[in-house]
């Protein structure tokens, strides 16, 4: 039987008279990659930070296997990782010492050898001892990255994780991932401006607008099923006229 | 309250002192100053005086008491603002770290670095003008914990002002010192002040200190009772400033400024 890994229920939050996010509710199971899709201001960041647990919700909850995020924030934060194209890590320390602190944040059992493994996950091996803001924005997309699978969490929150990376090292970074989800039995939520990448890499796709989850589906079917040619297509109706494709 | 996390806070400190020898300045630089230039301001003083005070005792030991007390309040502050320079926050308040290790974490960094310039100041005043601070006594143990107490309480107070309203804030975190040492009596008794000021000193724990030492110094006595107030007094601000660190911890997650520091919304 699927477990799963994230359950949001009637999750709310407004910014004064703004409704960010309205009543959303959804699951992400064990080893599923579920893409959070939405135009700018749609609310996908904002559900983010509630996941993650730095934003309070006006109401409803977030389990993080199987622990609620307000009342066990810690545990439900022991059993997650996050990467965002937002959230840098400091660039005034080495790639090896940055996950040295993050790893002891998250209380990493055996952190010596994980950071070596991880290191050598990611091909960063060379720039162990170098300091992260000389690196490029690649190399300091794959030490975000690394930093989020240091704790080998449960639950990986994706914010635009490729956004600024060539095509080349895209790819490589959406294997990676895809590889971690099914061989740890890892769920990840994921949000992206790139159909291209959605459809390749997501089980499940939740389409966010205006603070409401007004489409969930496969991917790959779900345009035909809405007459469109691709996820990219559906994307732009949905983004710009919602109420032709019957949704308010 | 995990250790490894208060660790992680703490070493990350260690890694920015250990690339960059001008973080070191923040330890070394003023307190180097302020004794070497208030050493010979005493020395001076006791060559003109008719000796019936000994300058020295009187200033050094305060200077270097006031400045162990700064360096407390400033120790927890600047690694909370390399957390704000680096926009560090949501990296650590998205991972398990709570409040209470992160505060903790603060501390500990501040604690090191004040014992480090602490021992710095009394070598360069015995070097100097063979100034031995440690001839006040078993009281000044006491007094260095009534200053690290009330320095790391009005630290978390000037970090939780800084959580709150942005990096500007470090503003307004930086003078407190300043402001509090005409109130404190570091350099004369409290009974020069005015009656309503007096009233504002005998609340705030350095007072204590500063009296006490002096008493010291006159009478070779201590009063327990001062020392009873300046630790008790440092105590509640202690929890009146974790309490306010926490409440605007919470504040900050409320109103989604953690996530957008960078913004220093003041309007919530």
């Amino acid at each position: 039987m699927i477990q799963n890994t994230l359950e949001v229920k009637n999750l709310n939050r407004s910014f004064g008279a703004i409704k960010a996010v309205s009543d959303i509710s959804f699951s992400v199971g064990e080893g599923e990659i579920v893409g959070l899709l939405g135009p700018n201001g749609a609310g996908k960041t904002t559900t983010i930070n509630m996941i993650l647990g730095v934003l309070t919700s006006d109401s409803g909850s977030v389990e993080v296997a199987g622990y609620n995020n307000k009342t066990h924030r810690s545990l439900a934060a022991g059993k997650m990782n996050f990467a965002a194209v937002y959230a840098h890590i400091p660039g005034n320390l080495t790639v090896k010492q940055s996950l040295n602190v993050f790893g002891r944040l998250y209380e990493v059992k055996e952190l010596k050898n994980k950071i070596k493994t991880t290191l050598k996950e990611f091909d960063l091996e060379k720039f162990a001892n170098s300091r992260i803001g000389w690196l490029s924005s690649g190399e300091q997309t794959r030490v975000n990255l690394a930093k989020a699978m240091i704790n080998s969490p449960r639950l990986i929150l994706l914010d635009e994780p490729t956004a600024s990376l060539d095509p080349s090292v895209a790819g490589l970074i959406r294997e990676r991932i895809r590889d971690y989800a099914k061989f740890n039995n890892a769920s990840v939520l994921w949000t992206s401006h790139n159909m291209h990448e959605v459809e390749g890499v997501c089980d499940r796709v939740l389409f966010l607008s205006k603070g409401k989850i007004i489409l969930e589906g496969n991917p790959k079917t779900l345009p035909q099923e809405y007459d469109k040619k691709n996820l990219e297509e559906l994307f732009i109706s949905i983004a710009r006229e919602p109420l032709t494709l019957g949704f308010e | 309250m995990s250790l490894a996390r208060i660790y992680a806070i703490f070493l990350r400190q260690i890694y920015l002192f250990s690339h960059n020898w001008t973080r070191l300045f923040s330890i070394f630089a003023w307190i180097f100053v302020d004794v070497i230039l208030w050493a010979f301001i005493t020395k001076y003083l006791n060559t003109v005086s008719s000796g019936s005070l000994d300058f020295i005792s009187i200033f050094v030991g305060a200077i270097i008491m006031w400045n162990l007390f700064v360096r407390f309040q400033q120790g927890m502050i600047m690694p909370l603002l390399e957390d704000v320079w680096t926009s560090n926050f949501l990296n650590y308040f998205g991972s398990p770290l709570m409040i209470s290790e992160y505060a903790v974490g603060l501390m500990s960094v501040s604690f090191v670095t004040s014992v480090v310039g602490f021992s710095l100041m009394v070598v360069i005043a015995g070097l100097v003008i063979s100034y031995n601070i440690f001839m006040l006594g078993i009281g000044l143990a006491v007094f260095l914990l009534v200053l690290f107490i009330f320095g790391l309480a009005v630290g978390l107070f000037a970090c939780g002002v800084i959580l709150r309203f942005g990096p500007s804030a470090e503003w307004i975190a930086w003078p407190i010192p300043a402001i509090l040492s005409p109130l404190v009596g570091v350099f004369y008794p409290i009974s020069v002040l005015p009656h309503a000021v007096q009233a504002i000193s005998r609340i705030l724990p350095p007072t204590y200190v500063f009296e006490g030492m002096r008493q010291v110094l006159a009478t070779g006595t201590l009063s327990l009772s001062n020392l009873g107030w300046g630790l008790g007094l440092g105590f509640v601000y202690m929890i009146v400033a974790f309490s306010f660190f926490t409440y605007i911890y919470r504040l900050v997650l409320r109103n989604g400024l953690i996530s957008r520091f960078s913004a220093e919304a003041t309007e919530f």
